[in-house]
């Protein structure tokens, strides 16, 4: 697992890569919490580099997604690689958070 | 080690009575500072008596010619009576033959005659500091084994809350078993009996892992349980339990759970997914197919989530087959899952076995496919078989 981000005018993109599961879910969850500021009205998950997550993965994001919702900023999930997809579909949370195809769609999306 | 902590006690035992008023003399400073507190015996047998009674000693620095008894033989029984301290023995310069024996005994170190008291300050110090540090590891080491204990105790109610006991029914068969990852996890499977001889199955997965997910899947598991036993639909049953789930939710744990009824009267089951893996139906002619998909979103993320039920008859010999993802989410030596695929063509043109034997064919062929790769979660399988007349 590893994460890399930017940030620019209030928007921050996240990439995450290789794998997340419960080995590493704790450190995906602190990463994200280090590279998440208050002041973010828009972050982006980017998980075209993530081959793998599972459920302790899954949960990291809802948890990033409630921390959001919280201080109001906008939050979706782009790129999503075939395995990764599937487990957001089967897990119905593709309902619940936003997936895009790719950054650019994201942050229009979320930019209005 | 911070210089802050304190007090120690040091017990000094020496027969020599102008010891005392040296040392609290040359030590005043450490004395008034609150680091040290000294108490004095003048031999072996009352500087055990002192161990005996007072508790908080932490250090000996004892002489080693005494009359009752030696320094030696005070060394010899302090692991019986302070096994947590550390002793320092004062020997006469050169006297390697003593230095050597009181080392052999557990000394920590010596200071020779007569006393520096700059070289004993370092000393006591060193012996001090390598005192915390022992009785640091010895009580991290204590904390392990409680949260050992503690793990040891959530795998054990993980395995004691699931089936061991299935019906014998002449229309149909129903086995399950759970083989755990060696991290407590959250898989787990209910058989419940409902009315009119109705069946509930459910098979679920509560993300991540470690006491908190088995205290989830506890609570998952008894909500389950009251919520089908009250309500006919499976779909009513999973918005129940998702919203008493959800409250006081904020660690965000959630379960995925597949629930369905089997009704004997009419060879019907009706089910309802909360994102779990759909299951798989192999039929009697050696084909088999996933059961089509409902809505349904992981359970005690959102309130108030609806969920879409389905109805499907299940022929004469046809198995469902209900698993979670340590199944087709097991890695072979290469890095491969296990997948779907693979799952089927364990029922593909096989012979038709029952439930148990079904059962065991799907760990086998995980475990096959899986070698030596270490098993990082659980692995659970749910067999419902109806009889083929």
């Amino acid at each position: 697992m590893a994460i890399e981000f930017q940030r620019n005018e209030g928007t921050l993109i996240i990439e995450a890569a290789e794998r997340v599961d419960s080995t590493n879910a704790q450190r995906f969850l602190e990463d994200l919490d280090a590279a998440i500021e208050p002041t973010d009205q828009v972050v982006i998950l980017d998980m075209e580099k993530l081959t793998y997550i599972s459920s302790a993965g899954l949960r990291v994001v809802l948890q990033t997604a409630k921390t959001l919702q919280r201080q109001n900023s906008g939050f979706a999930l782009c790129a999503l690689s075939g395995t990764v997809r599937e487990v957001f579909e089967i897990s119905g949370f593709d309902q619940v958070i936003a997936i895009h195809p790719s950054q650019e769609e994201a942050i229009s999306a979320l930019k209005g | 080690m911070a210089d802050t902590s304190g007090p120690y006690r040091i017990l000094v035992v020496d027969d020599e009575p102008d010891l005392e008023p040296l040392v609290l003399q040359r030590m005043r400073r450490a004395i008034r500072s609150g680091r040290y507190q000294f108490v004095f015996a003048q031999n072996g047998v009352e500087a055990l008596e002192t161990l005996n009674q007072d508790d908080e000693i932490d250090m000996v620095l004892s002489d080693i010619n005494m009359p009752q008894m030696d320094g030696l033989a005070l060394l010899s029984h302090i692991p019986d009576v302070a096994p947590d301290i550390h002793a320092v023995i004062i020997s006469a310069y050169g006297d390697m033959k003593n230095i050597r024996s009181a080392m052999n005994l557990g000394a920590f170190d010596f200071v020779t005659k007569p006393v520096d008291f700059d070289d004993l300050r370092i000393t006591i110090e060193r012996a001090l500091s390598n005192l915390e540090a022992w009785r640091e590891a010895t009580a991290s080491r204590e904390r392990l084994v409680a949260l050992e204990n503690e793990l040891d105790v959530a795998n054990k109610m993980q395995q004691s809350i699931l089936p061991t006991e299935f019906p014998k029914q002449p229309g149909f068969q129903i086995y399950g078993s759970m083989i755990p990852a060696r991290v407590v996890g959250g898989d787990f499977f209910d058989v419940v009996y409902l009315d009119n001889g109705r069946i509930g199955l459910a098979v679920a997965d509560v993300s991540d892992k470690g006491v908190p997910a088995a205290l989830f899947m506890m609570a998952s598991r008894t909500l389950l349980k009251s919520a089908a036993m009250g309500l006919k639909s499976p779909r009513e049953v999973l918005t129940e339990v998702n919203d008493l789930l959800y409250d006081d939710n904020d660690a965000m744990m959630f379960v995925t759970l597949f629930y369905a009824v089997y009704d004997p009267a009419t060879g019907e089951m009706t089910y309802a997914n909360g994102g779990h893996n759909a299951p798989l139906i192999a039929h009697v002619d050696g084909t088999s197919t996933v059961l089509p998909g409902t809505n349904g979103i992981a359970l005690g993320v959102m309130p108030g989530m609806d969920y879409d039920e389905r109805t499907i008859s299940i022929s004469a010999g046809d198995t469902v087959v209900f698993y979670t993802d340590g199944v087709t989410e097991a890695v072979n030596e290469d890095g491969e899952e296990f997948g779907m695929d693979r799952l089927q063509r364990v029922f593909t043109g096989q012979p038709v076995q029952d439930a148990g034997a079904w059962t065991q064919a799907v760990f086998d062929a995980v475990n096959q496919f899986a070698g030596n790769t270490a098993q990082f979660d659980d692995i659970t399988c749910l067999i419902f078989r109806r009889s083929e007349t």
